[in-house]
This record gives structure tokens, sequence and C-alpha cells, in this order.
């Protein structure tokens, strides 16, 4: 259950900045979530809703981008689309791959009311 | 090569340390690209120089719980603690049993209980280490919350993390929790001396530990038989620098 810690990071995060610019009320997250982040969607949401309560984003809508993944070999050097942590290249089939995208876990934006 | 310096070494993290205040009086909508990790990292980054400026090598240890965490550090201790200063952070949910344990072969530790949490953070780690005072050129070992999935996620400022898998947990453990054996750096594979009466194949698993990590650098052990821990230990005092 990190996603708890997660929530309460956005949570923390996003007030600071509201906070910074001399807003009361969030009205809006936008969060960017790579597929890859290790973040159950479901979890969070869920972390999400049970925290916000008696905050600035008591009532914001969340935005979510979602981000898909990609890999490249570092045998080859092929990039890839990345459905999982654990893959082989597709054109080598070397384990050899890094991750390039998809890990993302960012508060893109907020606005305030 | 590293996208966002250009160095050629992978070993360090970077934090988005640019504060954007875009604000788009129309909408009301600030722009804030930052990582939600952020104040996490951002401490995580202050243990690390930290540990950087008193020369103390600080290893992060992860595993589900019952691999043999505390028995690794007992004999990593009894191995090290007359050659170098060894402190130890001790995290789990409830208790003082792993401390109480660490206590007893006359070492530094402090026990961090982290209630209902699942994983240590790195402002716990802070916190710790002002109790803690360690003293320079040392080795800090934390272990963290057994678990395998959340502490992958949470930087502690530490120079090395080390996940434990023992040969009873079976041979296809890094396949089935890939971000744990991604993040780290060391895996040490446990209780070696089980593997007669297990199914569990010790080439399969190494085989799928680098599936997962290929950069993973692996030792064999079984701490209980004190097999594979000097080069363990070797290790450790290696990476603890000339002293100052």
């Amino acid at each position: 259950m990190h996603e708890l810690s997660i929530a309460l990071s956005i949570i923390e995060l996003a007030e600071g900045q509201a906070y910074d610019h001399g807003a009361s009320e969030i009205e809006e997250v936008e969060l960017e979530i790579g597929s890859l982040a290790g973040v159950e969607l479901q979890a969070l949401e869920f972390a999400l809703a049970s925290s916000v309560k008696n905050t600035m984003l008591e009532h914001a809508r969340m935005v979510r981008r979602d981000i898909s993944g990609e890999g490249r070999c570092c045998d080859c050097g092929g990039v890839f689309p990345a459905e999982a942590l654990l893959m082989s290249c597709p054109v080598c089939g070397s384990y050899a791959v890094k991750i390039i995208k998809g890990k993302e876990l960012r508060i893109k934006s907020i606005v305030i009311k | 090569m590293c996208g966002i310096c250009g160095c050629g070494d992978h070993g360090h993290h970077h934090e988005n340390e640019h504060k954007h205040h875009h604000h788009d009086h129309e909408t009301g909508r600030i722009s804030v690209e930052q990582d939600i990790l952020r104040q996490n990292n951002l401490s995580a980054e202050r243990n690390r120089g930290y540990f950087e400026a008193k020369n103390i090598f600080c290893v992060n240890l992860m595993s589900s719980p019952g691999s043999g965490k505390t028995t690794l550090l007992e004999e990593t201790i009894r191995r090290l603690k007359d050659k170098i200063s060894v402190y130890v952070i001790e995290g789990d949910q409830q208790t003082s049993n792993d401390a109480d344990r660490i206590k007893a072969l006359d070492v530094p530790v402090f026990q961090v209980n982290t209630g209902t949490g699942c994983h240590l953070d790195a402002s716990m780690i802070c916190h710790a280490l002002q109790h803690l005072n360690p003293g320079n050129n040392a080795v800090l070992l934390i272990e963290n919350v057994g678990n395998l999935v959340c502490p992958a996620m949470f930087d502690l400022g530490e120079a090395c993390k080390t996940v434990i898998v023992s040969t009873t947990e079976g041979d296809d453990k890094p396949l089935k929790y890939p971000y744990m054996f991604q993040e780290a750096d060391i895996c040490i594979i446990n209780k070696t001396d089980l593997l007669p009466y297990l199914r569990a194949d010790m080439n399969l698993l190494r085989e799928n530990c680098l599936k997962v990590n290929h950069h993973l650098e692996i030792f064999e052990m079984s701490a209980l038989n004190d097999t594979g821990v000097k080069e363990w230990c070797d290790r450790l005092m290696n990476a603890v620098g000339t002293p100052i």
C-alpha cells in the first residue's frame, strides 16, 4: 500500500504550490503516471479519495495522463513499446533492456481557485 | 549515457529542482512538472550528502519477511565490527525484537517502527540518524520493512540497494517481483544450505535475477552457516573509501 504515501505526497506537493500562489482551493490536479511506475491505479484512486478530505484538494478533479512504457535494447539499440518491466528485445531477444519511458510519477499542473 | 547530465554513469539520481511557477491567470492553471515523490527524493539526497561527507557506506537491505535479513546482519556485524564501525537502522511495523538482536552484538542500533507503514522513507532515516549520530568511516546497514514491493520505490539516500532472496522462496521470485530486483544493485541469494531439500534451481534463480536486471551483482550465501558471508563483508569493506 505505498499508494497511500503517494497520495499524501500528491496532496503535500499540490497544496504547497497552491499556497505559494495564495490560493485556498484546488480545482484540478493533472497527474502523469507511467504504466511501469509501480503504482496500482485503483489503489491510488482509493487512497486519494480517502486522504483529500479537509485539504485544498477535497473538491479537486483528478486528471490522469497515462504514459505508456518504452524500452531500449542495450545490445542492439532498438527502441520498442514496453508493457512490462521484464521483457526481451523484440528484435534481438536480449533481456538487457533499459526502460526509457513509463516510470513517470509527476504532477504536471494544478488549477487553483 | 545519462540523458539528463550526459555522463556515462547511471549510479546517481537527478532531481527536478527547477521551480516553474508558470501561472496562467485566465484559467488559474499552474504548471508544476514535479515528481510526486520529490519531497522524499530531496530528503534522500540530503541523507546521501551526509553519508558522502562522513565517508559512510550505507546499504538498504530489502526482502520479503523471513528471508534471513536479521541473521545476515548479525553475521555481517560479527565479521566487521572489529575492523570498522558498523551502525544499524532497523525498520519493522512493530516490536523492537530485531533491534534487540543487534544490540546484543554491541553495535549502535536505532529501531524505526512504521506502525501500519509498509516501507521506510528518507525522512525516517534522517530522524534515525539524529539519534544514531554515526561517526566517520563507517558502514550503515538499514534493514527495511520485510516487503518485496513498496520499499523499492523509496530512495533513502543509500549508496547501495541490496535485495535478499532465499532459496526457499522459489527460483521465479525475481520474475514475480521485478520492481525490487530492477532497483537493486546487489542480490544476495540466502539459505543455499537448504538447496538439496528444495526444488529451486540455483542456476535458474541467477538467470532470472539477471533477466530482470543485467547489472545485478549476485552473492550466494548461507548466513546461518557462515558460507559466502566473507565475500559480502569484503565487498562492504572495499566500498568504504579511504578514511577521512
